[in-house]
């Protein structure tokens, strides 16, 4: 019976596919960038499951489009095709069975989905001292203990701009800031707060995770957990004027006592310059 | 001879006319002018992007070109050219003299051609640099002062009013003005994608209009929607901008289902399988296309009932998708394939649209679009839905049609290279597009660093792009060399199923001398069945003589 046979080399070939896909599924150029944080991890196993989901139908039904265009050409003397209509129990069958497999997509979606969303506790190894200090908002996320370093990300053409909210401040109300780069530290759980002081940017590196955008009058937020010291590059994802393609971003993570330092010396450095400038402007005022 | 006054010839005849057919072919020759416009400003940036730091095109004219190109090939080509092909055939296929309201159709037609002259006139000014999409607040003044924005607006006014005009008009006939005893069971599958793209425009159409209403207000007249300091929302543009924009994508898509829907049973020398379930699933997707807009947001401050909202209604399109495809490998199965140039196109039209259609359900998965939103990712996933899906079925329409409006027929071997050339360059350009997003690389940058391993990839993106290119111009050549030389087609060269091969090759300006009754959704096999009946030669009855001439 050929419709049987076609159902099985289809089936036989899918299942060839799958064993050649298992080494190949790993390669980076097939998947999502990982590696930096683990919601990033978790995106790129969700993304593989639902790659070799979407190869097996893929194969099954290119194949079975190959096999007919093959098997199934008009043939000079050869008798006219049966004038089928429809088949309903066939046609049911296809249709319950394309539910089922997008109905099994959102149910692996779903399991997925708080690991991704909801970030964990910093690790005993991370920075300690976190100030309990909390955006002003009430569905940010948030580690079970509640404690993160938190900071305030502001897209700008063409520049990133870091506010270190939760860290020890410049005066009463102004936070230690950074362009371009950021520095976090390792096995500490980082919160962004993400927002915008002109047009709609998004933020992205992608080895820590998916995007955020950054509109303006909203706060978006997301989360990463760096192990690995090192340096994770990234450049914003939302068209944001001619130069969009400039606007690039770099997160440096460094260990908790290497941030300290970073974060002092940072400190110092912005209040001298703006002493710095303080003294200038005077001395313009004086002439 | 048949008692009706001579054809008008002549330039002027063109102008005035209220002929479907005339106005039709005029809709088909602009947007593929359209078309080739939009082609070489595609070509542009492949060059820009085929190595890493060129400097070929500036920043402000790459981000001109993304955004001439992403509008051109929307509004002025895939959309209008459907109305094109829906102007030419709707009547014929229903068995009609014209349509509805002839000279509202006219309107229609140059609405769009001024729409979008006005549109490329901003070339010599400022193009628009904000993309397709003209996110607030990139597109307000304070961002761009410039007049491109504005030549955008009204295009999208003019053409918007162009296609709703159009589509109360294919209503209008549809309903209305098919032939007896063709019952909603038995009209032609495209007719029916005709229809629901025509209900589609009506529905979706409305909420661009107010969105560029209000752009223009916040632009010229210190109103403030989208501006956050007067109490805006830049969100609330892409909410009204995708409640259009996503029923957009199924408007470019179920004419051309349709399409194929006429092409394979033709081809396959059997009936379409599952007739009820074609026509079924273009409406559930119409449906439910109006519920999925939000997917383009899933990286938008949005909080994730939503986004797990606008996941599985994503996710439900592709149910009735699958049907159809299904549907049509169902009707080639067993069949008697004739391997002619439209069916080339027909079957490479479901085997990248498979792809496309996987890629959609992935990018609906929304903690996976976080990494995808954005990148070359999504430049592939459309370009396969909207090339390898809407334009190969757009161009098996055209060579499957061609001989009716010219009444020639087309080279079949040109038509085969253009073909092999255009699969070729199209999976050549954009399937390695795919990867270059998942490395990371966003869309619309004008340039990108050496250092992060896209050069390979993008280097072969441009090659396929110019491979491709030339396969439309064969295409092009072939169509322009058939209209002379091409062998004289007769009524029905393809043994067709629906009522426009019933009519001579091109049809007379009143279409039927007299329109058959319909007692199946194929009537020209009753009428060849009745022809073979009454011992008469083949055509005596596709020729009849009206009664009084």
């Amino acid at each position: 019976m050929p419709r049987r046979r076609a159902l099985i080399l289809a089936l036989a070939g899918a299942a060839a596919l799958l064993l050649a896909l298992a080494p190949v599924a790993s390669a980076s150029w097939i998947r999502p960038e990982s590696g930096g944080s683990p919601n990033a991890n978790d995106i790129s196993t969700l993304y593989t499951i639902v790659l070799i989901m979407g190869a097996v139908i893929f194969v099954l039904v290119e194949g079975l489009l190959v096999y007919s265009v093959v098997k199934f050409r008009r043939k000079r003397g050869g008798p006219e095709p049966t004038m089928v209509h429809g088949n309903t129990p066939l046609e049911v069958g296809w249709t319950i069975g394309a539910a089922v497999i997008v109905a099994v997509i959102a149910a692996i979606t779903f399991i997925y989905l708080p690991k991704i969303k909801n970030p964990p506790n910093s690790s005993a190894n991370g920075l300690q001292q976190l100030a309990g200090e909390d955006f002003a908002s009430l569905n940010q996320p948030n580690p079970p203990n509640g404690k993160a370093l938190r900071i305030n990300v502001v897209g700008q053409q063409y520049i990133w701009r870091y506010d270190y909210i939760g860290a020890p401040r410049l005066t009463e109300n102004r936070p230690v800031y950074a362009y371009y780069q950021m520095v976090v530290p390792t096995n500490t759980t980082v919160i962004l707060q993400i927002n915008s002081s002109d047009v709609a940017h998004s933020w992205w590196i992608p080895k820590l995770g998916g995007k955020a955008d950054a509109i303006p009058g909203h706060n978006n937020y997301t989360w990463f957990k760096i192990s690995k010291p090192g340096i994770y590059k990234g450049q914003c994802a939302e068209l944001c004027g001619n130069n969009h393609a400039d606007m690039l971003a770099e997160v440096r993570a460094v260990p908790p006592d290497q941030f300290k330092a970073w974060l002092t010396g940072q400190r110092q450095a912005i209040l001298q310059s703006q002493q710095a400038l303080a003294a200038q402007r005077k001395a313009g005022e004086g002439q | 001879m048949r008692g009706l006054p001579d054809r008008k010839t002549g330039w002027l005849s063109w102008l005035s006319t209220t002929d479907h057919k005339k106005i039709g072919l005029m809709y088909i020759y602009a947007t593929f002018l359209f078309f080739m416009l939009g082609g070489v400003e595609a070509l542009m940036m492949r060059l820009q992007l085929a190595q890493s730091q060129n400097t070929l095109i500036n920043p402000q004219t790459y981000e001109a070109l993304v955004t001439m190109h992403g509008t051109t090939m929307i509004f002025l080509f895939v959309v209008p050219v459907l109305a094109g092909f829906g102007n030419y055939f709707v009547p014929l296929m229903i068995g009609a003299r014209d349509m509805a309201f002839p000279r509202l159709n006219a309107l229609s037609f140059w609405l769009l051609l001024f729409g979008g002259i006005l549109f490329y006139a901003s070339v010599f000014f400022t193009p628009p640099n904000t993309g397709w999409t003209f996110y607030a607040p990139l597109s307000d003044s304070a961002f761009n002062p410039s007049n491109g924005v504005d030549a955008w607006i009204f295009l999208i006014h003019l053409t918007g009013l162009s296609s709703i005009l159009g589509a109360i008009n294919f209503v209008a006939t549809i309903h209305n003005m098919r032939a007896k005893g063709m019952g909603w069971a038995r009209m032609p599958l495209f007719i029916w994608g005709i229809l629901i793209y025509s209900y589609l425009l009506i529905l979706a159409l409305p909420s661009i209009a107010a969105a560029v209403t209000m752009l223009l207000t916040d632009r010229h007249f210190g109103t403030g929607f989208f501006d956050v300091a007067q109490g805006g929302d830049p969100l609330l543009w892409q909410h009204l901008f995708w409640f259009f924009g996503h029923p957009e994508v199924y408007i470019m898509i179920l004419p051309v289902f349709g399409m194929i829907s006429e092409i394979i049973p033709v081809f396959s020398r059997k009936p379409v399988f599952g007739y009820k379930a074609i026509a079924a699933s273009t409406a559930a997707i119409a449906f439910l296309g109006m519920l999925v807009w939000a997917h383009h947001m899933f990286t938008t401050p949005t909080p994730i009932v939503v986004l797990a909202f606008f996941m599985l209604s994503s996710f439900a399109i592709a149910v009735p998708t699958g049907i159809k495809i299904f549907n049509w490998i169902a009707t080639m199965w067993r069949g008697a394939l004739v391997l002619k140039v439209p069916m080339y196109f027909a079957v490479g039209f479901i085997a990248q649209f498979v792809i496309g259609g996987i890629s959609g359900v992935m990018s609906a998965v929304f903690p996976v679009d976080w990494q995808l939103q954005d990148t070359y990712f999504i430049v592939a996933h459309i370009h396969y839905v909207l090339f390898g899906g809407s334009v190969f079925g757009i161009f098996a329409g055209l060579y499957y049609w061609f001989p009716k409006m010219s009444g020639r027929m087309m080279n079949e071997t040109l038509g085969k290279v253009s073909f092999w050339l255009m699969f070729l360059g199209f999976n050549m350009t954009f399937l390695v597009q795919h990867s270059l997003g998942l490395q990371g690389m966003p869309r619309r940058i004008y340039t990108y660093q050496s250092g992060y391993g896209w050069d390979v990839e993008n280097l072969i993106s441009t090659i396929g792009a110019f491979i491709l290119a030339a396969g439309i111009l064969v295409t092009l050549f072939n169509a322009v060399r058939s209209v002379k030389v091409g062998k004289k087609a007769g009524n029905d060269p393809w043994n067709a199923n629906t009522l426009e091969w019933f009519v001579p090759s091109p049809p007379p300006e009143n279409n039927f001398d007299v329109i058959p009754r319909i007692r199946s959704a194929e009537p020209m096999k009753d009428i060849r069945r009745e022809v073979a009946a009454a011992g008469r030669p083949a055509g005596s009855v596709a020729q009849p003589v009206a009664p009084g001439t």
